[in-house]
């Protein structure tokens, strides 16, 4: 059954639509009103000061956390998140970190995954002896093997050197081009084609909805 | 499921796994038993089954914080979060994985120890049978409580203080089970009773689990 859903997944292409989008962490609103489009084959930028919101807006959309108020739709089952942590084994080496990942996706191949970040080379090191880049290197791949068509990254070139992001961004347009599409919290130039969405318009006045603490989920 | 399974698995064993520490646990806590309370084994056969259901209670409750905690700690539980594996099935994996590691050979070192606390013969047998059936509900309620204090800091304690109270009933029937093996009274009744609490627990606990884990997670 699981891997039933993945074949059409990969082959699906998916719009995302956010409408009237309120976010809260820690039970305070940060960004509210918000409303956009990501289509397939679009990329979209997310900037906006340190403690704006761009980490809670990607976890929202990825299903971690519930909205306060709004709708998400085209968001189940279909979003491939990437946050700080890169949730990799020290004690796997990189092909069996990759393999985990492929295997919970229903996925099969690794080769374009390997590819695309050059880790041919180090696919049998242990990933706990990698450097931090490498390491970053082998997260976003991680994005590659869950076969799922809009991305979301937070902060994904960090720890990146300059070849690193160049293979980042080839593997975004890549990805691009199949009809996917991604939404990057970034604050470097990644050459991409994308629309830029600043949060700081969005921002919530944090007693507009006092009393949307935790509980009002439960 | 199966590939998170064998990820676990392939932890446990690698080094810094935690993988015989908890049996480790259970033979010091069994020898040091016998210099607490004399060598009289009249005393050590009738107390055997208690602290052989104890010791092994403890060693199952020591790994317990490793369960969640180093996941959680390198995002692996976000990433898994987002999966198309349900978070239940993921949990009971876990649980299970917990289990194979801790709970299997502390029943099969059992015997062994049982022979230093002079268990009485028949009590072996019924021994092995009470911890075959009981230690799985042990880590399907660990799980819960790793689950629990997964996003606190240094929250092993707390999670000894939370547990502790949910194993009474598991502790009951099994040491019960265990003793009246040992003293030829008839057992069958306390261990179906700790069959049907392992049981409920194994088909209730991780909903549980995972609705608190997804709080934790926010």
């Amino acid at each position: 059954m699981r891997w039933l859903s993945f074949r059409s997944e990969a082959a699906r292409a998916v719009t995302l639509t956010v409408r009237n989008l309120t976010i809260a962490r820690g039970g305070l609103p940060v960004l509210s009103g918000l409303s956009f489009l990501l289509e397939p084959g679009q990329a979209m930028i997310l900037r906006g000061p340190n403690g704006a919101g761009k980490t809670t807006l990607l976890r929202t959309l990825a299903g971690l956390q519930p909205p306060l108020a709004g709708e998400v739709s085209g968001a189940d089952d279909t979003i491939a998140y990437a946050g700080h942590a890169d949730g990799l084994k020290a004690m796997l080496s990189v092909s069996e970190n990759l393999r985990f990942w492929a295997d919970v996706f229903g996925q099969q191949r690794l080769d374009a995954a390997l590819d695309a970040y050059r880790l041919r080379e180090l696919e049998h090191r242990l990933a706990g002896t990698l450097s931090a880049g490498q390491k970053r290197r082998l997260g976003l791949s991680r994005l590659l093997v869950t076969g799922r068509p809009i991305w979301m990254l937070d902060e994904p070139t960090v720890s990146l050197d300059k070849d690193a992001v160049a293979m980042f961004a080839a593997a975004v347009k890549a990805h691009l081009g199949q009809g996917g599409s991604a939404l990057i919290a970034t604050h470097i130039d990644l050459g991409i084609e994308a629309e830029t969405l600043d949060v700081g318009a969005y921002k919530a006045d944090p007693n507009a909805l006092s009393g949307a603490s935790d509980e009002a989920f439960l | 499921m199966k590939a998170l399974l064998k990820r676990d698995l392939m932890l446990a064993l690698r080094a810094g796994g935690g993988f015989g520490l908890g049996l480790a646990f259970f033979l010091i806590v069994t020898v040091l038993v016998p210099f607490s309370v004399g060598p009289d084994p009249v005393l050590l056969t009738s107390i055997a089954p208690g602290v052989l259901w104890l010791g092994a209670l403890l060693s199952c409750l020591l790994s317990l914080d490793r369960l969640l905690a180093l996941d959680f700690e390198d995002g692996t539980l976000d990433l898994l979060a987002t999966a198309p594996l349900p978070l239940e099935a993921a949990l009971s994996v876990k649980a299970l994985a917990h289990w194979l590691t801790t709970g299997l050979p502390l029943v099969v070192a059992a015997p062994v120890l049982g022979l230093m606390l002079n268990l009485a013969p028949a009590g072996y047998g019924w021994l092995v049978a009470s911890l075959a059936v009981g230690t799985p509900a042990l880590s399907v309620i660990g799980c819960f409580g790793a689950a629990l204090t997964v996003g606190v800091k240094r929250g092993g304690l707390l999670m000894s203080l939370l547990v502790l109270p949910l194993y009474v009933p598991t502790l009951i029937f099994g040491a019960e089970a265990a003793r009246r093996g040992a003293e030829g009274l008839d057992a069958m009744t306390p261990l179906i009773l700790l069959a049907g609490l392992t049981s409920a627990t194994i088909a209730l606990m991780p909903f549980a689990s995972a609705a608190v884990l997804r709080m934790t997670l926010r």
